[in-house]
């Protein structure tokens, strides 16, 4: 299968500020592409470079078959993009944006009216298609930028934190609708912040730090990144505490909170085991929980922890 | 290539939606009819006696002298609205949008320029209806108006072309609405609209003779009243016209698409 998106040795500044290092990435068609990383790390950046919105200093791009650069609009009339800010005009209403979208895609009076009209009932717009786009609350504004994205059914499609402040059925409803779109050929490259939505929808994920992508692979790839998981033991009283952690000699105590972490894969045989040496030696156990790795785990471990954020 | 066939269908689209956004968000538009109204009354019929007492020894209609300068002014103040239209534009995620399409890409600022000219062919309309009411006396065949018309129509498109060149550069509606001041402001007063050349000082005479709005009033007065027009005003008025145009566009779609896969 040819790739979607194949992009080599992507460089990009602004000013002193390196923000894509050299990037390499190929997106298979057909496929869900996630690229994860901190605030600042350069996917939105990534994405407009792909896009044909902005030019990066270096690297080559294919998108669809197409030199990026020798044939730009050819890219642009298989691509659609959901960038990361509202691109819906405020001024016209839902409907009149979609069919602004269809105008401008050539469908046709007839065919333009009836996809719009398909679109505001399937992202759940009929009763807002006809007010302003600007009094739409964030998450229908997100909802009609997308189906704008869609009037043209682009081969492939860039989606820039496509969920960021939806409602859970909203966020859940745009993953079905992604899946169906990928179900019927389409490539999708989106960027998220949601380790979960990645876990869900990607085929391969990609993690952008520092300008580079410091990981890439298949989501269990990824997972097989980290450490292996742990049961976590919470015990009442330091004394307890204090046993415990003489019985299980593998585990790694946590004197303040009063809990153990004993490195466990959480398969029922090793479970079953650790609860025999629990009970052997008669520990009162207040709370246990078992912790798979999952992607959380996966990018503190790969992106760098200096953030500005920390608390 | 492919899109460039469609330039006119997309150009059409961006006009639609223009002219969408006028009807919503009008206040700008009234602007360009209010100010030469307030003009009209202030100077035609209140000081307008005075003026032509004080020049050439009066005995000639301020009126009709001052008309033909204010519907320059009336053009020249409704640059500001899509000055600031395409300025914010450009902050705006749907341009990011239509740039990431395969459409004819000067369609968006043409779109905005046509959609001026159809404003500010109605508000002439309205200008010329009420100076007309209070006294204005055209005189003026069908074919002096469709000259005059077409001269309008010519000098709309290029002080819109520019305006909009300037408001790209200036990136926010204030910087917009400032940075075309020079346009919708200075122009038509340090011209011949309100006096002969002849009866200026002499530091603004000098500007008010080599700046593109004099010899244009000059040709709309003599289409218009029959007055006599300096020799080749006309041309020079086209000539204006033309260059201002060529300059704002290449300017306004450079700017538009700077730092883009071309
Ligand atoms: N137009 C610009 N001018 C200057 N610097 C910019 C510009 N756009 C982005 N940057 C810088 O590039 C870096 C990457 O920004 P980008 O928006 O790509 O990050 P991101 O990964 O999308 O972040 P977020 O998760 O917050 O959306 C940041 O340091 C940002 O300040
Ligand atoms: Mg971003």
């Amino acid at each position: 299968m040819s790739a979607a998106i194949e992009a080599l040795g992507l460089h990009k500044s602004y000013g002193d500020n390196v923000v894509l290092d050299g990037i390499d990435l190929t997106v298979a068609q057909g496929t869900i592409f996630a690229l994860l990383g901190p605030n600042g790390a350069g996917k939105t950046t990534a994405v407009q470079i792909l896009s044909t919105l902005i030019t990066a200093d270096a690297g080559q791009i294919r998108v669809a078959g197409h030199d990026l650069y020798a044939d730009p609009d050819a890219v642009r009339a298989a691509i659609g993009v959901t960038g990361q800010f509202s691109a819906v005009d405020g001024l016209l209403t839902g409907r009149e944006n979609l069919i602004m979208m269809a105008d401008l895609h050539h469908l046709g009076r007839r065919t333009g009216r009836e996809r719009a009209d398909r679109l505001l009932e399937q992202f759940d717009l009929v009763e807002a298609g006809g007010k302003l786009a600007m009094t739409y609350s964030g998450g229908m504004k997100r909802r009609l930028d997308l189906a704008m994205t869609l009037v043209g059914n682009p081969q492939i499609i860039f989606l820039d934190e496509p969920t960021t402040g939806l409602d859970p059925r909203s966020r859940h409803s745009m993953w079905t609708m992604i899946r169906e779109l990928v179900a019927g050929g389409v490539t999708v490259l989106l960027t998220t912040q949601y380790l979960e939505e990645a876990d869900q929808l990607a085929d391969r994920i990609a993690v952008l730090d520092g300008g580079r992508l410091v990981a890439q692979g298949t989501p269990e790839e990824l997972k097989r990144l980290v450490p292996g998981g742990h049961v976590q033991l919470r015990f009442t009283s330091p004394e307890e505490f204090a046993r415990a952690g003489q019985a299980l000699s593998t585990a790694l105590p946590d004197g303040d909170a009063l809990t153990l972490q004993v490195p466990n894969d959480g398969s029922v045989n090793a479970l079953r085991e650790l609860l025999t040496q629990i009970e052997a030696s008669a520990l009162e156990v207040s709370e246990l929980t078992v912790h798979t790795p999952d992607l959380d785990d996966v990018f503190f471990a790969v992106t760098h922890s200096d953030s500005k954020v920390a608390s | 290539m492919s899109t460039t066939s469609y330039a006119l269908a997309d150009t059409a689209t961006m006009l639609r939606r223009n002219l969408r956004h006028s009807l919503r968000y009008p206040s700008l538009a009234i602007g360009a009819v209010g100010m030469p109204i307030i003009m009209l009354l202030l100077f035609g019929l209140v000081f307008g006696d005075t003026f032509s007492a004080g020049i050439n020894g009066g005995g000639f209609d301020y009126l009709d002298f001052l008309t033909p300068g204010l519907l320059l002014m009336s053009i020249a103040s409704g640059t500001m609205s899509p000055a600031i239209g395409a300025a914010v534009d450009m902050t705006d995620g749907i341009v990011a949008r239509f740039r990431t399409m395969a459409i004819y890409r000067p369609a968006v600022l043409t779109g905005h320029v046509l959609g001026n000219v159809v404003l500010t062919v109605i508000s002439l309309a309205f200008v010329i209806g009420f100076a007309v009411l209070i006294g204005f006396r055209p005189n003026a065949s069908v074919v002096d108006w469709l000259l005059a018309a077409g001269l309008l129509i010519l000098v709309t498109i290029a002080l819109t072309w520019f305006a909009i060149a300037l408001g790209l550069i200036s990136k926010t509606a204030e910087g917009a609405s400032n940075i075309v001041l020079p346009i919708s402001f200075v122009l038509p007063f340090l011209s011949n609209t309100f006096l002969p050349l002849e009866a200026m000082p002499s530091g603004i005479r000098w500007f008010a003779e080599y700046q593109p709005f004099t010899p244009i009033i000059d040709s709309l007065r003599h289409l218009l009243l029959g007055t006599p027009a300096s020799a080749g005003s006309g041309w020079l008025a086209i000539a204006w016209c033309v260059a201002i145009t060529i300059v704002g566009y290449f300017w306004a779609q450079k700017s538009y698409n700077k730092g883009t896969a071309a």
